[in-house]
């Protein structure tokens, strides 16, 4: 750490991983209710369990964004951060509004929250994954704005590099995005489609660029290899996740009312969206192969190649799998979609934000060549339970998926399965799913303990070649 | 001289990471190129009724200008290989070459629209519109690197000792040309 401010970051991860948690252990309620119907009813519906679930992920994997970008920033623009004071306020009124929101989820019921929250002034809950109240909408909209201006200023005073030109594009698009969780068309095909410029046009186009962002800086500070290599990949990388993806979208308006022609365009440009994730494959293992030096932290360098590798396994070929109009129309919204979004969310987001999180706690923790060996052993153990067990999760959703297709989908009109007695025939899987979650419960609880273990850290790195001035 | 040549031997024009990009715009292309013979053979009445509605001339014009547009940036690179002066003058040439498609492709754009056709019209134009207004972007693009490209070279930015810069964004702007080439017998003739 070569800047005092960069330690902000650490309280974003810190409430990250606190979140990280909670979404699994709702992940390990719903896995239950799947095949015990009335498991906590009426305590915590599934419904609610739902939107815990998902929401947790989706606020945590910002803060670990955050943090992310509070450590990586002043760095790279070799300055200190514009205030540290703002960013320390924006935790706490963004943590505070989040933990109200999932206490409000789980302790009121969602008309009432609606209600004391006044949805009525500008409605915008109700919708999948964007179930927040307004005000909390608003809330996310300011915290974000502000978090844009501290690290626009800190970025614009020292220098530009490419990974942070990269990064703040990434939230500007992020930031930019979110404004459509506020526009609410009253009819259901516009509403369906402008809600996708802010789901898909996140996971698949501007999130893309934050993930690269951060593992072109982390494969700059554990290889040591040149700077202009690195960014010339991920200049690559993104214009081909952008091509790819912002058309991409098009995938998921075949069947909602849109024109036709999506039908062509959304196949076509998403059957390319696994590229840039392959790429990123490429260039993580490249960069490790040509490194110039053997930096301390196998940990981080595990989760960093980790991540590119689930990534286009989970995002790329689990999409490809049903992206083309002709498959999409037996698939869409079956457990092949819950199987393709667990393992590219993991693959991407997740193991992106423990990536980032591996390799600058140690250092913040003044432990700069990471951990001692002890606790980065554990660590690599809570990541290949974890990721193992997503597999598993991933596979056993996938089989639940096709069965569910094939008798739910396929038969002709009066011989096909009724969605209830379907969900009975595909119960084995949801079981088989609910034991591999638990196996990814206990990598998490591993994981969290690694943190906990001391020791001797690291010693200096052995370097292999010239040290760079940035590694 | 000779040697610098030869010393360069039969090396790959231009970055690396460009040609990585070119690859995979080759690919989005392709893949396209495919969705579009699929259609073709699946409804082939529809497609010669659109391609009956298209200016064959036109799209002779525009082919035309985007050809020489290629060779004079071919020519251009050559001169700043050589060392001889002229080479932003060349890449001017060529940036007005391609302006002759640009332009008849608007004038096209707004010819069918007026006369009713659009991108929802029936899959033959959802191609047609698509697949030109996605090389016309391409082509802008081109356009724009052309300009940089004459620029830096008129403020002496480059030389012929490092090629890279001006190998690069001639390799693109081969690619959106090629790509053309492609699409013009494709939509106009063929179809």
């Amino acid at each position: 750490m070569k800047y005092e401010s960069q330690r902000v970051a650490m309280p974003y991860f810190i409430f990250a991983l606190i979140l990280f948690a909670g979404q699994i252990v709702f992940g390990l309620i719903l896995g239950l209710q799947y095949v015990v119907g009335d498991f906590l009813f009426p305590e915590i519906p599934f419904n609610v369990a739902r939107m815990v679930h998902t929401n947790l992920l989706i606020v945590w994997l910002l803060f670990g964004f955050m943090g992310a970008t509070y450590y990586m920033v002043p760095e790279e623009a070799q300055t200190e951060l514009h205030s540290p004071l703002l960013a320390w306020i924006l935790f706490w009124v963004f943590a505070v509004a989040g933990t109200l929101t999932i206490l409000g989820y789980l302790f009121v019921d969602y008309a009432t929250l609606a209600e004391v929250t006044m949805n009525k002034l500008l409605p915008t809950m109700g919708r999948e994954f964007l179930e927040q109240p307004t005000i909390t909408k608003i809330g996310i909209a300011v915290v974000v704005v502000a978090f844009l201006f501290n690290i626009a200023m800190t970025a614009l005073k020292g220098r530009k590099t490419v990974v942070n030109i990269v990064l703040i594009t990434g939230l500007v698009g992020l930031a930019v995005l979110w404004l459509f969780s506020f526009y609410n068309p009253s009819n259901l095909a516009t509403d369906k489609y402008f809600w996708w410029f802010v789901v898909h046009l996140w996971v698949e186009g501007v999130w893309e660029l934050i993930m690269g962002a951060i593992l072109a800086y982390v494969l700059i500070k554990l290889t040591g290899v040149d700077r202009e290599v690195i960014e010339k990949w991920l200049y690559v990388i993104i214009a081909m996740a952008l091509i790819t993806g912002i058309i991409g979208t098009g995938h998921h308006f075949f069947w909602i009312g849109p024109p036709e022609y999506w039908l062509w365009l959304g196949s076509v440009f998403s059957a390319l969206e696994p590229l840039p994730f392959f790429m990123m494959v490429v260039f993580a293992f490249n960069m490790i192969n040509r490194r110039r030096r053997n930096h301390p932290n196998k940990a981080a360098m595990l989760w960093a190649m980790g991540t590119t590798v689930m990534a286009f396994l989970g995002a790329g070929v689990w999409g490809f799998l049903h992206t083309l109009a002709p498959v999409n129309f037996y698939t869409h919204g079956s457990q092949i979609t819950a199987a393709h979004g667990h393992m590219a969310f993991y693959g991407a987001y997740v193991m992106i934000v423990l990536t980032i999180i591996s390799y600058a706690v140690p250092i913040m923790r003044g432990r700069p060549y990471g951990n001692s060996n002890t606790a980065q052993i554990v660590e690599m153990w809570g990541f290949w339970l974890m990721t193992i067990s997503m597999v598993f999760i991933t596979l056993f959703l996938t089989g639940a998926g096709v069965l569910q297709v094939w008798l739910q989908r396929i038969p002709e009109s009066g011989e096909a399965m009724s969605f209830m007695a379907g969900q009975d025939q595909i119960a084995l899987f949801y079981w088989m799913r609910f034991v591999a979650g638990a196996f990814f419960m206990a990598g998490l609880v591993v994981y969290l303990g690694s943190f906990f273990i001391k020791g001797q850290a690291s010693p200096a790195e052995e370097v292999r070649g010239p040290a760079t001035e940035d590694a | 001289m000779a040697d610098v040549q030869a010393a360069r031997g039969r090396h790959l024009p231009g970055d690396i990471a460009v040609w990585f990009f070119i690859f995979a715009e080759l690919a989005v292309f392709a893949i396209l190129f495919i969705g579009y013979g699929v259609a073709r053979s699946m409804d082939p009445a529809t497609f010669s009724a659109g391609k009956a509605a298209l200016h064959p001339w036109t799209g002779l014009v525009n082919t035309i200008g985007l050809i020489t547009a290629s060779y004079l940036v071919a020519l251009s690179v050559h001169r700043l290989r050589d060392r001889k002066t002229g080479t932003a003058a060349l890449l001017w040439a060529a940036i007005a070459a391609s302006s002759i498609y640009t332009f008849g492709k608007l004038y096209e754009y707004a010819d069918l629209y007026a006369n009713g056709y659009n991108l929802g019209t029936d899959t033959f134009f959802m191609f047609y519109f698509f697949l030109t207004f996605f090389h016309f972007m391409h082509v802008v693009l081109g356009q724009i690197i052309l300009v940089v490209l004459a620029v830096k070279v008129k403020k002496g930015d480059y030389n012929g000792d490092d090629m890279n810069g001006m190998e690069s964004g001639a390799s693109y702007w081969h690619m959106v040309d090629l790509v053309w080439l492609v699409l013009f017998p494709m939509l106009y003739v063929l179809a």
